[in-house]
């Protein structure tokens, strides 16, 4: 604890350096990955094919990977941020391809019964109805990149990972339990912010629960 | 009403609810036989007419042409002086209104969002909006206070109602319903045919109405085009299909030999005005008639033989929804209606007192 307290400043820095890889993670995993999902979703049988593919980066051991795009990015946040964000793949593309495709069909239907062009059903139905598991996908990559983007720090993009680096090879406890225990928090606060966000789009696709 | 249509009539791409569906076929890409095979039908402007058959009769593919969801593979399909085809697909599909079995109302939107869809997507002016959802929440029998629920609070009548105001909020001529009620409970069902009449005798909309149900499309059409297997088999009014059946195909399907069938659907008016003077002199209206029990000329004669029946007695007395006596009713009557060929059909918007 007096670790963490000596070294607030330092701590704090690379807090929001963590915190800063993993936003950057998370837009451009959206950025590819929303309109991925869409593809996918129209194009049926791409799904197996690019799932796989997914899939397949999902297995690759992470301390391999950021090594491995090296060469191609040179050292720092770059490797770093290339490398999660094709991880993050699976998790949102995923999520955000069971959130379209379990619509109901009469609803799709309906809305083009009805006259709503490609882009006016998009935006007024399906990205409402699908937004709650699009969210679900959002914290899963927040919480992976938190997890993995701590590995980054052996290939210089910084973040807390610096810490608990430091600590194994210096054998200094007090720093790994500080790094650890910032992870920790940078998570939970992830984790519980996004999962208000997802309750409330959920409430607001269900309309409000309550019956006058 | 007029309201809300004069200022959209003039961008509207057709001006009429006449239906004309000329050698229409339809075959799927993954299929070999045609599931609607030429078909010709002409609908008249005003009237509801229902497709009727079994599943896989293809009547839920030709009514999904109108509003182009499927496009035939040959054929064309008229509204008024228009070639469908040739018309910008959205700007048809907004003037149509479209009402389907599991009703699709959108969950994350209240009520009048539901409703207010197509006018929106018009670019209606808020208060224009407001006012046309208001007046059908109070055409479709739903409260005010329902404006900001959500469809879940809903019951299933009462959503396959915000449905019905949400296909009528553009005042389209043309309504096509897609086995509407057939997801809803008996009591329900009945209710929503009922006020599915009241609404087509005050809107004068053209209604195509789809549907496996014979008593429903007897109590609800205008006309019934029978099909089977994709191939129109009939197309006539109730009676006519219930008397003149074209094959014994139709006259399974509509239950020729059902007596009871047949009374329900004439209505006692008729019955009334062909009764000759004479009878009428020999069973004076006036004289004693107040002893027997009393039927609306609304009612049909299904309804007049349970009456006879329960109550014992030999005449009813038939009365206007004023209460005025128009004559007397005998099973006699009923007799020889049963035997004539020209029976009156039943005027369904006589029931509609308002």
């Amino acid at each position: 604890m007096r670790y963490l307290i000596n070294n607030l400043d330092l701590v704090s820095a690379l807090f929001i350096q963590h915190l800063q890889l993993t936003l950057m993670v998370l837009f451009f995993a959206l950025i590819i990955g929303i309109p991925l999902g869409l593809a996918l979703a129209r194009v049926k049988w791409l799904q197996g094919p690019v799932m796989s593919v997914l899939g397949i980066i999902y297995t690759i051991p992470s301390l391999s990977f950021f090594v491995l795009l090296i060469p191609i990015f040179g050292l720092g946040t770059t490797p770093a941020v290339v490398a999660l964000t094709a991880y993050a793949q699976l998790l949102l593309v995923r999520n955000w391809l069971v959130g379209l495709t379990s619509i109901n069909p009469a609803i799709l239907e309906a809305a083009r019964g009805m006259g709503m062009s490609g882009w006016q059903r998009f935006w007024q139905v399906e990205f409402p109805l699908a937004l709650p598991m699009l969210l679900v996908g959002v914290r899963l990559v927040m919480l992976s990149s938190i997890g993995i983007g701590t590995i980054a720090a052996f290939i210089n993009a910084g973040g807390l990972g610096v810490l608990l680096f430091e600590g194994v090879i210096t054998a200094n406890y007090n720093k790994i339990f500080t790094g650890a225990l910032a992870v920790t928090v940078l998570s939970l606060i992830a984790n519980y912010g996004i999962r208000a966000l997802e309750q409330r789009a959920e409430k607001s696709i269900h309309g409000s629960q309550v019956k006058y | 009403m007029t309201y809300a249509s004069s200022k959209t009539k003039e961008s509207r791409v057709t001006q009429s609810g006449e239906i004309l569906f000329e050698d229409v076929s339809k075959t799927f890409e993954s299929e070999q036989i045609p599931a609607v095979d030429s078909i010709s039908l002409q609908v008249a402007a005003g009237d509801l007419v229902v497709f009727l058959g079994p599943s896989g009769s293809g009547k839920t593919t030709l009514l999904k042409m109108v509003n182009r969801l499927y496009e035939p593979t040959s054929g064309k399909i008229w509204i008024g002086n228009e070639d469908i085809q040739r018309l910008p697909l959205n700007d048809l599909r907004r003037q149509i209104g479209y009402v389907i079995q599991q009703v699709g109302l959108f969950p994350h939107m209240t009520v009048k969002k539901n409703i207010s869809v197509v006018p929106r997507l018009l670019d209606w002016e808020k208060n224009q909006i407001q006012s046309r959802v208001e007046m059908l929440l109070e055409l479709t029998g739903l409260p005010n206070t329902y404006l900001e629920r959500y469809p879940n609070q809903l019951s299933g009548g009462e959503q396959q109602r915000v449905g019905l105001a949400r296909a009528l909020a553009a005042d389209p001529d043309i309504l096509l319903m897609d086995e509407p009620f057939a997801a809803l409970d008996a009591i329900n069902r009945e209710r929503l045919q009922k006020e599915l009449l009241r609404l087509h005798c005050k809107l004068d909309k053209t209604i195509l109405f789809v549907t496996h149900d014979v008593e429903e499309a007897l109590l609800l059409a205008d006309k019934i085009a029978v099909l089977q297997k994709g191939k129109l088999v009939q197309y006539d009014t109730p009676i006519d299909l219930v008397t003149k059946p074209k094959n014994s195909f139709i006259k399974e399907l509509v239950g020729t030999n059902n007596i009871l069938r047949r009374l329900s659907l004439v209505s006692i008016k008729s019955v009334v005005k062909a009764q000759d003077h004479e009878s009428l002199r020999k069973n004076p209206v006036n004289q004693g008639a107040d002893l027997f029990p009393a039927i609306s000329t609304g009612e049909d004669l299904r309804s007049a033989l349970s009456l006879l029946l329960s109550s014992g007695s030999d005449y009813l007395r038939v009365e206007d929804s004023s209460g005025t006596a128009q004559g007397l009713i005998s099973m006699d009557d009923l007799r020889k209606m049963l035997m004539s060929d020209n029976l009156a059909e039943k005027k369904k918007c006589d029931e509609i007192s308002d």
